[in-house]
């Protein structure tokens, strides 16, 4: 008998253990993203005024403003999803709507499943060989926009699909009942209720294309150009290619330091903007269905 | 009659319409397939030329990367060697802190955590990866090379602790997937039985989920294989095979993001980089190919297989 009670008191105290471990495991992970957080805003939050967000940068990048590498990231980001939005869109329908299981669909979807496993830098290597080199695009937006475009669209397919398996069955059947076709069943009735979601996984989409460096390193950023771009067959300057070639390369990494610790904390406030912005819009989206 | 038929042929084009609609949407959803396809064919179209130069036996296992030397050495053995050696030290850190935040928010967690603490992961997978490279490089690095009194913070210690930070998100959210979808009755019958929470934990719902658990630690390494810009700020660069933790490595996407800007068009700088990035693919391809194998193979159907 007594053994028994020691021997569940053991065994309760092995269960509080492991808990504590969970527990210490989740805390580890936010501490990070707090620490990483923490020294980027109190490092970098001085760079930041109206000048420097606003100017083109001076005396050999350790004065001035990062104007250029925003609205370059903003080109990159948005002509990337302007890229992987429809055709991850059309992809997801065709998908979750048309196919029929079978060994078709299986090879597309390896197919997705492979392309968001591809590295980034094989992204850029890609991008270089076949926009760049063959397509003759030259380093351009148009050539890094397609890369990381590519790159982004199992991002979108993915989020599209989970978007449109929440529309209820009862919709698409209450629709071709009253004897609308497959198409205007998906038109007028499936994309309307699942294009918050759609829009959703766009936003994503647009973050992570923002914050990728690798792919636009051999395609698109350069490290200064004298104006802002004129159109997509020009280079551009970018913020994460910008913070890379400040912290690593050139004579003054030292002085530099408040711009770099400023221009990831601009990137930073763009991404998590971005991503904050669809997990509440996500969370208010759940509530309503 | 006329109208009749008008209905009839309305039908048929309508009919014709929604055909050519799917196949309309069939051929958008090949794009990723192409896509696919074009960066192999890419690859090995700027990759192959080297191995005129070298053989393919030399350029996997030479340990001299000299690719810029006259004559030039282009062994990849360190930069593959020093890739397996952060993946493998990134996993340490990440398995186990992945798998057991995953659990913390599918069992141990109270709903109102929960709702804090999984979009703080999420949030996580989202930081740029240049930043968390710059983290590394100006915050880590100083700390480490005080800490432990090394000549330079930037090493496969640091690469490895930054590449486990990107890696847990994706290890965390498909195992909590995993752990989620194990049939309610299984905890309960063995909860009935007696068993504490961790013992039913640990005996009942980690097998079940085994297959969505391995399939998570595998995206989560291929991930950090793939990795380039914290290897390229933090990893030091050293094209060596390592002998330590605190050595500086040079992982072959670093390699390949730090040299193409220099290497001469088409030169055998240039192919050697392709090529790096062939094997680079390569064993991306495998992890994934291995996950979607046991993400199929050991899909945990319902109670009866266990």
């Amino acid at each position: 008998m007594n053994a028994g009670k020691t021997n569940i008191t053991r065994r309760r105290n092995i269960e509080r253990l492991m808990f504590l471990f969970f527990k210490i495991a989740a805390a580890v992970n936010g501490a990070a993203l707090l620490t990483v957080l923490f020294f980027l805003v109190s490092r970098g939050w001085r760079a930041i005024n109206w000048t420097f967000l606003t100017q083109a940068p001076m005396d050999s990048m350790t004065k001035g403003g990062i104007l250029p590498c925003i609205a370059g990231t903003l080109y990159l980001g948005i002509g990337a999803i302007v890229v992987a939005l429809p055709v991850g869109v059309a992809s997801a329908i065709y998908l979750n709507e048309y196919a029929r299981p079978g060994r078709l669909v299986r090879m597309v979807r390896l197919g997705i499943n492979n392309l968001a496993g591809v590295p980034s830098v094989v992204f850029g290597l890609f991008g270089l060989a076949f926009f760049v080199v063959y397509m003759g695009m030259g380093v351009s937006i148009l050539a890094g926009a397609l890369a990381l475009g590519a790159m982004s669209l199992p991002v979108v397919i993915g989020s599209t699909e989970e978007a449109l398996r929440a529309v209820p069955d009862t919709y698409r059947e209450a629709s071709l009942g009253l004897g609308a076709t497959k198409w205007q069943t998906i038109y007028r009735v499936v994309l309307p209720a699942a294009l918050p979601g759609i829009l959703t996984g766009g936003i994503l989409g647009l973050s992570r294309a923002a914050g990728e460096t690798a792919p636009i390193m051999f395609t698109a950023a350069v490290f200064y150009t004298p104006s802002l771009p004129r159109s997509i067959f020009d280079e551009v300057m970018a913020l994460p290619y910008h913070i890379y070639v400040l912290a690593t390369a050139g004579t003054e990494i030292e002085k530099t330091r408040h711009l770099q610790y400023g221009t990831a904390l601009v990137l930073i406030a763009l991404v998590l903007g971005l991503n904050f912005a669809a997990i509440i819009f996500r969370a208010k989206l759940r509530k309503k269905m | 009659m006329s109208e009749f038929r008008a209905g009839l042929t309305g039908g048929r084009s309508r009919r014709g319409m929604e055909t050519s609609i799917k196949t309309g949407f069939f051929l958008v959803a090949c794009a990723s397939i192409i896509t696919l396809g074009l960066i192999v064919v890419f690859l090995f179209w700027e990759g192959v030329p080297i191995f005129n130069r070298v053989s393919i036996r030399d350029f996997l296992f030479g340990i001299y990367w000299y690719p810029t030397d006259d004559p030039a050495d282009f062994g990849i053995f360190p930069l593959i060697a020093a890739s397996i050696a952060v993946t493998g030290l990134s996993s340490m850190i990440s398995i186990p802190l992945g798998i057991f935040t995953a659990l913390y928010l599918a069992e141990a967690a109270s709903p109102r955590v929960r709702e804090i603490v999984k979009p703080l992961v999420e949030l996580l997978a989202a930081l740029p990866s240049v930043v968390i490279g710059f983290f590394g490089m100006v915050v880590v690095a100083p700390f480490l090379q005080r800490l432990f009194d090394i000549p330079t913070g930037l090493n496969l210690f640091n690469a490895s602790l930054m590449l486990a930070f990107m890696s847990i998100p994706t290890i965390c959210s498909i195992s909590e997937d995993a752990i989620f979808s194990v049939p309610k009755d299984l905890k309960e019958a063995s909860l009935a039985l007696g068993a504490t929470h961790w013992e039913t934990i640990s005996r009942v719902m980690i097998p079940a989920a085994i297959s969505g658990i391995c399939t998570a630690v595998i995206l989560g390494m291929s991930r950090a294989i793939g990795e380039t810009m914290v290897v390229l700020m933090v990893a030091g660069g050293a094209a060596a095979v390592p002998e330590s933790i605190f050595d500086p490595v040079r992982p072959m996407p670093a390699s390949i993001a730090a040299e193409m800007a220099e290497a001469p068009f088409r030169g055998d700088h240039y192919y050697a980089l392709f090529a790096t990035g062939i094997v680079l693919f390569l064993f991306t391809l495998l992890f994934n190919m291995v996950a979607e194998y046991l993400s199929n193979r050991y899909r945990q159907v319902g109670a009866a297989t266990l």
